[in-house]
């Protein structure tokens, strides 16, 4: 597989086109074949290369042709064939395969449903080639390109205002992230003279540390914006807009993580950017905790799942920034297999439900969805981190990754804070996830009428559930044990390693982090369940009792109040006071000019009187004088 | 008097005023078409004279082109006359001033 | 003898000339210009130039200004309401600017032209005086030396017709299909015949919705 990598984006292309060109007249229902066999043929494609993966560094760079040449600049599309690109190959096209399935089902009485299999295959594509990329160019624009198909696919049910405005949103907020990463990307071609991944990582030495500082933070901006990171999230919980397959796949599964993984493809340049790992450890850490709080009061039953996406997202920049990279990447895989699940288990309940996400008007579904239930409840452990599911070896990892950056003797004592805001994080995660799981699942039913209509997903639905939840058990007692020396580190130690930092310390103390996690989640799940599994679930009495901080953690602290009032209304001021100069000031120039124009010609028009006579009379005054003057000078 | 160009250059000159003049203030379009066709009268007695007086036949020559002239100045300036009644039946010139602004 | 003579067709031309342009009556003026172009020939003949008076007398009096008289029948020129025939203001610029040119125009007839033995051309006085305005002499001279303006004069009088032609002829029936906009035009200005035509052509219908 290694001699013809692009076989592995090329299939999720075709199937965008013959799904782009055929689907809608003649394909229709079928498109969703087509897109399903396209993705499964990825997958197996990304199999055979991990399976074939080259050992030298030479042959770990597949150039497919070159792209373009001006000067010093040369782009090629290639393809850079080693474990992490492997490891995202897998999640990436496994996950979107699984989730291709799903959609057969859950978009079955869709009107659009050939649309929605053109662009869903198209966004694998782009993130196939995303990850595939060898130099920062095709990253970039493939990172533009999974940007776009997000936009198509928020704003899917394009007859909804609101999906149009979260698309846009989505759209527009991700450019001011991109703005920062394009900018990274020229300060590297002027500092390296070239974008190409190997070849910047093997002159990072070259540049003074403040460039390299200026390099990292630009390309973390790029990332903050991809990756939901505060105070750049505020797109993501609204791009819940989409269907819940796209919510599960683009918004929680792949895409968002661009991110984490650009990151991690580019650790040389963030280790040789001084403070730039400590920013994004302390960017991470307080998202984490932020969009933790957020969650806890959500009553969407898909926002909930957002603000959890963002806070797991904080908590792999949190590992990033701490040195444990591969505690991330782990991290970005199990959680892509629960978050998923737990995606795909609400897109069940939803559709179940008649299209209700208030989970005020769920309640009591633990008898009529019975494989939703268990396998939502195994995804709602792996998330809240109960030993021995996927999540756990993951978070544990993370957060003890933070806890020794914080303590080693040559580390940073901020991360000990970082590490207590990870903690909080993981108490909340786990209170509101099983609150989420209370309202949904357990108690009586809380709208009657929807209750007696709810039934069963069909089994195209449950079954991708099932191999997520399985994935969901076994992803991380499989790959990371035991911890820090797993399958997955050995396999990604070649690729991601850390120069600077040693994160490993005294069993004793390993084990005891753990249990204090362990210890931390159980205690946010009994919570949850002391407060909402009686059936009477009485959030207001919650809300009464903290009522500033309740009404604060609904209102999402009035982020989006205040983008609304510090970015937008005061761009449309701006924008008003240029508007007024313009109409004004330029326009009135202009018009003056006009003006005095016309005024001078109504004066001289009036000689043009449209009588022929008057013109011959001119003629014959001027005949004349001038012959006048001949008379004169003889 | 009749040998000698003066005079009928006089002649010609008086023509060609009055003619003028007749183009300038007739109102009539069709009298402006006839004072133009006066206005040639004078130029050809003067063109013929000098013929004469200089023992040159181009003098002749061009009297007889301003003939020519002056048939096809005549077909044309009538046929408009006629598209003109067609559209607007309208023949004091004076008035005829969409030209204007 | 000949100078009574040239004082007399000068002083008729003016009057008739003054004619043309004061008479109120198109008529009156294209008449009076009769007698002027008649005059004209006159001075023609005095000169020696009778072929000149000749064709003066066929083309002008004859085709020209008859062509005028023809048109202003045609068109019902002939003028009956009680509008003043000269321009309201630019007549008491005309009369001021026309007694400038005539001073000048004479000033320049009288001061200028000087016949003298050095600007004689390619004929002698005696040859001149022999072929001068007879048929044979302006038809050597036509059929030599201005072969190309008298080439010329053709296509110029050929384009003229053609141009009349198109001018003044009514719209072609295709042409009024096309061009629906120009029917509503052509009809308030078409002639008597043509709007009877039309009656005729709806009538039986007419005369079937009466059944």
């Amino acid at each position: 597989m290694s001699e013809a990598p692009w076989l592995i984006p090329l299939s999720p292309l075709i199937a965008f086109a013959i799904n782009g060109s055929l689907g809608p007249r003649y394909l229709k229902r079928a498109t969703g074949i087509v897109g399903s066999l396209g993705i499964l043929a990825s997958f197996l494609l990304t199999i055979g290369l991990w399976l074939d993966l080259p050992k030298e560094d030479s042959q770990r760079e597949y150039i497919l042709y070159r792209w373009l040449e001006s000067g010093s600049l040369r782009i090629d599309i290639g393809f850079t064939l080693d474990e992490l690109t492997v490891v995202m190959l897998l999640v990436v096209t496994g996950v979107s395969f699984l989730i291709h399935v799903y959609s057969n089902a859950y978009m079955d009485h869709d009107n659009s449903f050939a649309r929605f299999f053109t662009w869903l295959p198209l966004f694998v594509f782009s993130m196939i080639m995303l990850v595939m990329a060898n130099n920062f160019l095709s990253l970039f624009v493939f990172w533009e390109m999974v940007g776009v198909c997000s936009y198509f696919l928020i704003g899917f049910w394009h007859n909804r205002d609101s999906a149009n405005n979260a698309a846009m949103k989505a759209f527009i907020t991700n450019r001011v992230g991109d703005f920062g990463f394009a900018a990274g990307i020229f300060l590297i071609f002027w500092n390296f003279g070239t974008v190409n991944y190997s070849e910047v990582h093997g002159a990072i030495g070259t540049i003074t540390n403040g460039a390299a500082t200026t390099i990292a933070l630009l390309l973390f901006i790029g990332a903050m914006g991809k990756s939901a990171q505060f105070p750049l999230h505020i797109w993501l919980p609204d791009a819940m807009e989409g269907p819940t397959p796209v919510s599960a796949l683009i918004h929680a599964a792949t895409m968002v993580t661009a991110g984490i993984f650009m990151v991690g493809r580019n650790i040389p340049i963030f280790e040789a950017g001084g403070v730039s790992l400590i920013v994004i450890g302390g960017i991470g850490a307080f998202t984490a905790l932020f969009a933790a709080t957020i969650a806890v009061t959500q009553t969407d039953i898909k926002r909930v799942l957002a603000y959890s996406t963002v806070s797991q997202l904080g908590l792999m920049f949190l590992a990033l920034g701490s040195g444990a990279y591969v505690a991330a990447l782990f991290h970005l895989a199990t959680h892509a297999f629960f978050k998923a699940l737990l995606f795909l288990g609400s897109g069940s309940v939803i559709h179940s439900m008649q299209n209700e996400q208030n989970m005020h008007e769920y309640g009591g579904l633990k008898s009529k969805l019975p494989w939703t239930y268990a396998t939502y409840v195994i995804g709602g452990l792996a998330l809240s981190a109960i030993f021995p599911l996927a999540g756990f070896w993951s978070k544990d990892e993370i957060l003890a990754g933070a806890f020794f950056r914080g303590a080693s003797s040559n580390g940073d004592v901020l991360f000990l804070l970082f590490w207590i805001m990870g903690l909080t994080a993981s108490l909340l995660t786990a209170f509101y996830t099983f609150r989420m799981i209370h309202l949904t699942f357990h108690g009586m039913p809380r709208n009657r009428a929807l209750y007696d209509h709810a039934h069963e997903s069909p089994w195209l639905m449950i079954l991708p559930l099932v191999l997520l939840a399985v994935l969901s058990i076994a992803a991380g007692i499989g790959l990371g044990f035991p911890p820090e020396h797993g399958i997955i580190h050995d396999y990604l130690h070649h690729v991601i390693h850390s120069k600077h930092f040693e994160l490993t310390g005294d069993s004793t103390i390993i084990v005891s982090l753990a249990i204090i996690s362990t210890a931390i989640a159980l205690i946010g799940v009994m919570a949850a369940s002391s407060i909402y599994q009686r059936g009477r679930p009485r959030p207001e009495a919650m809300g009464k009792l903290f009522p500033a901080l309740y009404t604060l953690s609904y209102k999402k602290y009035y982020v989006d109040e205040l983008v609304e009032i510090l970015v937008i209304k005061s761009s449309k001021a701006a924008g008003f006071v240029l508007w007024a100069i313009d109409a004004k000031l330029v326009d009135g120039m202009v018009n003056l000019l006009g003006w005095l124009i016309k005024a001078f010609s109504s004066i001289g028009r009036r000689v043009q009187t449209g009588q022929v006579q008057n013109y011959v009379l001119i003629m014959a005054t001027g005949l004349v004088v001038s012959l006048g003057i001949i008379m004169v000078m003889q | 008097m009749a040998d000698y160009l003066n005079s009928y250059l006089f002649i010609g000159a008086i023509l060609f005023t009055l003619g003028a003049f007749g183009v300038l203030v007739r109102r009539n379009i069709i009298v402006v078409l006839l004072s133009v066709e006066l206005m040639l009268q004078g130029v050809n007695l003067s063109l013929g004279a000098f013929s004469t007086f200089y023992h040159d036949m181009g003098g002749y020559m061009l009297v007889l082109l301003s003939l020519a002239i002056a048939a096809a100045e005549a077909v044309v300036g009538l046929a408009i006359l006629v598209a003109l009644s067609r559209h607007v039946d309208e023949f004091y010139v004076d008035r005829l001033k969409s030209l204007r602004w | 003898m000949s100078d009574l003579a040239c004082t007399w067709l000068g002083l008729m031309a003016t009057i008739f000339g003054l004619g043309t342009v004061l008479l109120r009556s198109p008529v009156h003026s294209a008449l009076s210009l009769v007698m002027v172009v008649f005059h004209v020939a006159g001075l023609f003949v005095l000169m020696g130039a009778g072929f000149l008076a000749a064709l003066q007398v066929i083309v002008y009096a004859g085709a020209i200004i008859v062509l005028f008289l023809f048109t202003m029948m045609l068109l019902n020129l002939e003028q009956h309401d009680n509008e003043p025939h000269m321009h309201r203001y630019q007549k008491w610029l005309g009369f001021p600017l026309g007694g400038a040119l005539l001073i000048e125009a004479t000033w320049i007839a009288l001061a200028q032209a000087n016949p003298s033995e050095t600007l004689l051309g390619k004929y002698s006085p005696e040859r001149l005086s022999e072929l001068g305005g007879t048929a044979f002499g302006i038809a050597d001279a036509m059929f030599t030396s201005y072969l190309l303006p008298f080439e010329v004069a053709g296509v110029l009088l050929l384009a003229a017709s053609v141009a009349a032609l198109s001018l003044a002829r009514k719209p072609d029936e295709d042409i009024m299909k096309a061009m629906p906009d120009m029917v509503s035009d052509a009809a308030g200005s078409m002639t008597q015949p043509s709007v009877q035509e039309s009656k005729l052509n709806q009538s039986p219908t007419e005369r079937g919705d009466n059944h």
